[in-house]
């Protein structure tokens, strides 16, 4: 007998906003594994002496570090946020649909007020680096 | 490991065949239905079928029984209670898993876009195999399991209170909706129990009168089986019965978590 096909799923589904904010939180936690290596490589060359840590700045300071620090910030405040909604899950609070909802609202714009803070305080506000 | 893309048998070909309206019709609305013949030997194609409102009932199921009828006979869908009671006619309409008899087509824009429930193997057009899917839910062991023998004279009793935390989760009609809405269950549902199956389990584990509690949670506590769910909650907004599988996983969880550190 012919196989059985297997009947279309993601590509059908309507991506709502439950498979969103699980698929982001996912995502920028693997970003945020990428942005640790990066971390790590800043303190190294911090480590190593003046020469090595010349090097680290000059790459996280030109423009496309800058804008990995920028997503770094974002990753970090949607993890941040959408991480406190899964331990209140965890603990049993929350679940009702429209709480959910409710919830993922707040953890946008959260993320949006705390990035901004986050990106504003770094790069614009002149604040000693 | 998620496979994203449809195994090649599975690939929905471009050949589908267009039924139009009769003529006259004013009131005329589309329907896109997922169809395979496993007799064709051919991939699955997607019809599109232009349906008289006007000669019509309201819900998706309705439109489906007049397609039946009136223009293509060979269209395999399953429907018995046509009041949301049964669960037979479960299937993916709009991009939402639902009950085909209480989804109304008022309720959809546009085209309606009729696939079967997502990511199980198909036997005929909207005809899922749910063998596995009950299965899952046998291996809970969904029936009472007391160490103590029944009152002779009468049934064993419960508080009021005791017999609404099991109302809703017994209201379950396993259709397989919100399991096979759960993008964990698509990936892993050959280990991974699935919402329905564990939303029967939270059932029997915290019904007053079973007393096999401890042995429950023991064979949830599974990499897989339960800790797959990663909440998020597909499952409690597909269900068509307005039950919370979301809810019962995290309180199972939570029961997996106060036993381990009382």
């Amino acid at each position: 007998m012919r196989q059985r096909p297997l009947s279309p799923h993601i590509g059908v589904y309507k991506f709502a906003y439950t498979m969103a904010t699980s698929i982001v939180h996912r995502a920028t936690g693997v970003v945020l594994s990428v942005g640790l290596l990066a971390l790590a490589g800043w303190l190294i060359a911090a480590a190593s002496g003046p020469e090595a840590y010349a090097i680290a700045v000059a790459i996280l300071g030109g423009a496309f570090g800058q804008l990995l620090l920028a997503g770094w910030l974002v990753a970090f405040s949607y993890h941040l946020f959408n991480g406190l909604r899964h331990l209140n899950w965890d603990l049993g609070r929350g679940l009702e649909k429209h709480e959910a909802r409710h919830s993922a609202a707040i953890v946008v714009v959260a993320t949006l007020l705390l990035a901004g803070a986050f990106i504003y305080a770094a790069f614009f506000a002149g604040v000693p680096r | 490991m998620a496979q994203l893309r449809l195994p090649e048998n599975s690939r929905i070909k471009r050949n589908g065949k267009v039924h139009k309206a009769p003529a006259g019709a004013t009131n005329v609305r589309t329907f896109k239905v997922y169809r395979y013949d496993p007799s064709a030997g051919d991939n699955p194609r997607v019809d599109t079928f232009e349906v008289d409102m006007d000669s019509c009932g309201p819900m998706v199921l309705d439109a489906l029984i007049k397609i039946k009828n009136e223009i293509d006979p060979s269209l395999t869908f399953r429907r018995s209670c046509r009041e949301g009671i049964c669960g037979s006619c479960a299937m993916n309409i709009d991009g939402t898993n639902t009950l085909a008899c209480t989804k109304s087509c008022g309720d959809v824009k546009g085209e309606v876009k009729i696939y079967p429930l997502p990511h199980m193997p198909v036997v005929k057009d909207l005809v899922p195999d749910l063998t596995q899917f009950y299965a899952q839910y046998a291996s809970v062991k969904p029936w009472l399991q007391s160490r103590t023998p029944a009152p002779p004279d009468r049934e064993r009793l419960q508080a009021p209170e005791e017999q609404e935390k099991i109302d809703r989760p017994s209201a379950c009609i396993l259709c397989a909706c919100c399991s096979t809405s759960c993008p964990s269950y698509w990936w892993n549902g050959d280990r991974y129990l699935g919402p329905a199956a564990l939303l029967a389990a939270y059932r029997w584990i915290i019904d007053s009168r079973d007393d096999a509690t401890g042995e429950r949670l023991d064979a949830l506590e599974d990499p897989f089986r339960l800790y797959r769910c990663h909440t998020i909650m597909n499952c409690t907004e597909a269900c068509p019965k307005d039950l919370n599988p979301a809810k019962a996983i995290a309180e199972i969880k939570l029961m997996m978590a106060e036993r381990e550190h009382a």
